[in-house]
């Protein structure tokens, strides 16, 4: 195997791991942006994910993906309405509240998981069609192998993001979403609902989550705190990007991803970790506000 | 006014003698269960200044727990040893030379030292990275929920020279008194009582000063106080630091009292819960942040005994309640009845004259994050 087929492999790997990054980062970031809100419950929404994909899975065994995805999508994102509803909207301009409240929502969401699917968690085969891998046997690329599974995820994330872009750039309710972004006295004083748009967004941001669940429980078993070891990374993607922008998420989520693919192969995993903290703390010295700061004129920032 | 401060200062300080006399009336299992969680104590006290007074919400408390923890820890394990010998997991893991970085540690001096000094450079050298840009609170609550996330991850991969997910324990003597011992045990305690007295002095004493004032200042406009010419930053990190001492010595005293210090006290999970702790006792205040530690560790210990399930439910439960009902914890609540009964006395007995708002002053501690 080639030097170069190794490098690109290791590139690929990277940017699988950073579209799961990216999935789990963009509710984050949304709802970061628009409502101040630091939801430590997001991984659970994962966890959901992928426990609802297990589900689907032992219903319609050959429909894991079909069923499965949208129910984790439907599923997370309703919990994530709920959510909103009754807690989040209690909390509204005390962002590190809300940290230490939903942490709590976290911690009953990774019991409940505990007791009703049990401590070590469940795995979930991949249909047929994804186990295989594309390999290139000649050329200067022999010996690659581009595993299925690895693919789609990446091709999820692509379709999500290109969603989102759609979404924000061409539909009525993206409008709205940009305008209470940007200044939500104004948008509401033009007849913005802006709680519809806040529990819009959150539901949105789980369900995205929910997603990310969906397709890590297709590489790796589900367990109940699956979520908890996503979501230290996925802060630090929505930190180095830039606090509620969708392109600063979208770079950082690949820069973070590629970047520990590359650490891990160098070095270790745990080490990893520290060399990726370092990387973000020392890039905020140059850019403090993220890869993609929005402009603003105003003073007080959360 | 004098008089009232310095009955208010004795006051604070009687429960700390009375816990000082605790081996004459407490049995060894409950001296040690004092003396753990007083050690917290110290920790949750860090936090009342970080968080409570600094509007910083620490999230890598651990880190510098366990910076502490360990300093200590490699110091026992290391006098146990005999010339040449290396502490039991080494053998088990094949190290055969004794790591640069434990060198030091055979000295009680350095090692005592190292408590406080390792923490607060750690502590100087981050706060002094993320205040200097003017990085939000939130940002550097997840800043150092990763940073305890790393230290973690490491300590346990580093299997073979920090003891791996077991982390250190069966220690033998503390300064040549070995710890079975009585006079190792009272020694300890009163070394954490005096400590901890000493830490809520601090933190009192800190509080009074222009520096602790614009502490909180800052805390509750940055802006303003910038306009007014002051620098926020070297308040945030100088409290910032302060907070990592404590939380260093508390790592200290209390891998002495149970023997063990492992990467499970001082990863993710373990910093968010000694934010917990006081926020159920209350954030902005020293004392309830002890009370508040006591209280739920006393919880933890008896009911995950008993129902394992349950406790985590119940953990979460407590955490959303609080945040939501009583933003300022138990001191909160106890404060606005005895302002409540005190008004009404007041009102009863001398319907006019003196002002209410001096109460008032005394309640309006920060509801906000």
């Amino acid at each position: 195997m080639s030097s170069l087929a190794l490098a690109l492999g290791q590139l690929f790997d990277g940017l699988s791991v950073a579209s799961i990054l990216l999935l789990a980062a963009l509710g984050l970031s949304l709802s970061f942006g628009l409502m101040r809100v630091i939801n430590m419950a997001h991984g659970e929404f994962l966890m959901m994910g992928g426990f609802l994909v297990y589900v689907a899975h032992e219903l319609v065994p050959e429909a894991s993906i079909a069923l499965g995805l949208p129910l984790a999508f439907a599923g997370s994102a309703i919990l994530g309405a709920v959510l909103e509803v009754t807690l989040i909207r209690r909390l509204y301009g005390r962002p590190l509240d809300t940290l230490l409240a939903t942490w709590g929502v976290s911690l009953l969401l990774q019991q409940a998981a505990r007791n009703l699917f049990g401590p070590t968690g469940v795995e979930v085969t991949a249909p047929a069609w994804l186990s295989g891998s594309i390999a290139i046997e000649s050329g200067p690329f022999a010996g690659l192998a581009l595993a299925h599974v690895r693919l789609f995820i990446i091709g999820l994330a692509g379709v999500v993001l290109c969603g989102l872009v759609l979404l924000f750039g061409k539909a009525r309710a993206g409008l709205h979403i940009r305008a209470v972004n940007q200044n939500r006295a104004m948008a509401s004083a033009l007849g913005v609902d802006t709680r519809r748009v806040d529990v819009l967004v959150f539901a949105l941001g789980s369900g995205i989550a929910g997603l990310a669940g969906g397709a890590l429980a297709l590489i790796a078993p589900v367990t109940p705190t699956v979520g908890q070891s996503y979501i230290v990374d996925a802060f630090l993607v929505v930190i180095l990007g830039g606090m509620g922008t969708l392109r600063g998420t979208a770079l950082a989520a690949l820069l973070i991803g590629i970047l520990s693919a590359l650490a891990e192969t160098f070095t270790s995993i745990s080490f990893a970790k520290v060399l990726i903290l370092l990387f973000v703390v020392a890039f905020l010295q140059f850019r403090p506000r993220g890869l993609v700061a929005t402009r603003t004129r105003a003073l007080e920032e959360a | 006014m004098k008089r009232r401060s310095l009955s208010s200062l004795l006051l604070a300080a009687l429960p700390f003698v009375l816990l000082g006399f605790a081996p004459l009336y407490l049995g060894p299992y409950h001296l040690l269960l004092a003396g753990r969680f007083l050690s917290l104590g110290i920790l949750a006290m860090g936090i009342v200044l970080v968080w409570g007074h600094g509007g910083v919400l620490p999230l890598g408390q651990g880190v510098f727990f366990g910076l502490g923890g360990y300093a200590i820890a490699m110091h026992l394990k290391l006098v146990a040893l005999g010339p040449g010998e290396l502490p039991d997991f080494m053998q088990w893991n094949g190290v055969e030379d004794l790591p640069l970085w434990w060198k030091p540690f055979t000295s009680a001096g350095v090692s005592l030292a190292a408590v406080v000094v390792v923490p607060a450079v750690f502590a100087l050298a981050l706060a002094w990275l993320v205040f200097r840009r003017r990085m939000t609170s939130v940002y550097i609550a997840l800043i150092s929920q990763a940073l305890a996330l790393a230290f973690a991850t490491l300590l346990i991969s580093q299997q073979g020279t920090t003891g791996g997910f077991n982390g250190l324990t069966n220690f033998d003597t503390l300064f040549g008194v070995p710890l079975g011992e009585d006079r190792a045990r009272i020694g300890l305690h009163l070394a954490t009582v005096g400590l901890a007295a000493l830490a809520y002095g601090f933190a009192r004493a800190l509080g009074a000063t222009q520096a602790g004032r614009l502490v909180t200042a800052v805390r509750d406009g940055e802006n303003r106080v910038r306009f007014l010419g002051y620098s926020p930053a070297p308040y945030k990190i100088l409290v910032f630091v302060v907070g990592a001492v404590f939380a260093g010595l508390a790592g200290a005293l209390h891998t002495l009292h149970l023997g063990l210090i492992s990467p499970a006290m001082v990863g993710v999970v373990p910093s968010i819960e000694m934010v917990v702790w006081v926020a159920v006792g209350g954030r902005a205040s020293l004392y309830g942040a002890i009370i508040g530690t006591v209280l739920v560790n006393v919880a933890r210990d008896s009911i995950s005994s008993a129902w394992p399930n349950a406790w985590l439910y119940l953990m979460g439960m407590v955490f959303i309640l609080v945040v939501v009902a009583t933003p300022r914890g138990l001191a909160g609540l106890v404060e606005t009845v005895a302002v409540r009964l005190r008004r009404r006395s007041r009102s009863r007995l001398a319907p006019a004259g003196e002002p209410i708002g001096e109460a008032l002053d005394d309640v309006e501690v920060a509801s906000h994050g």
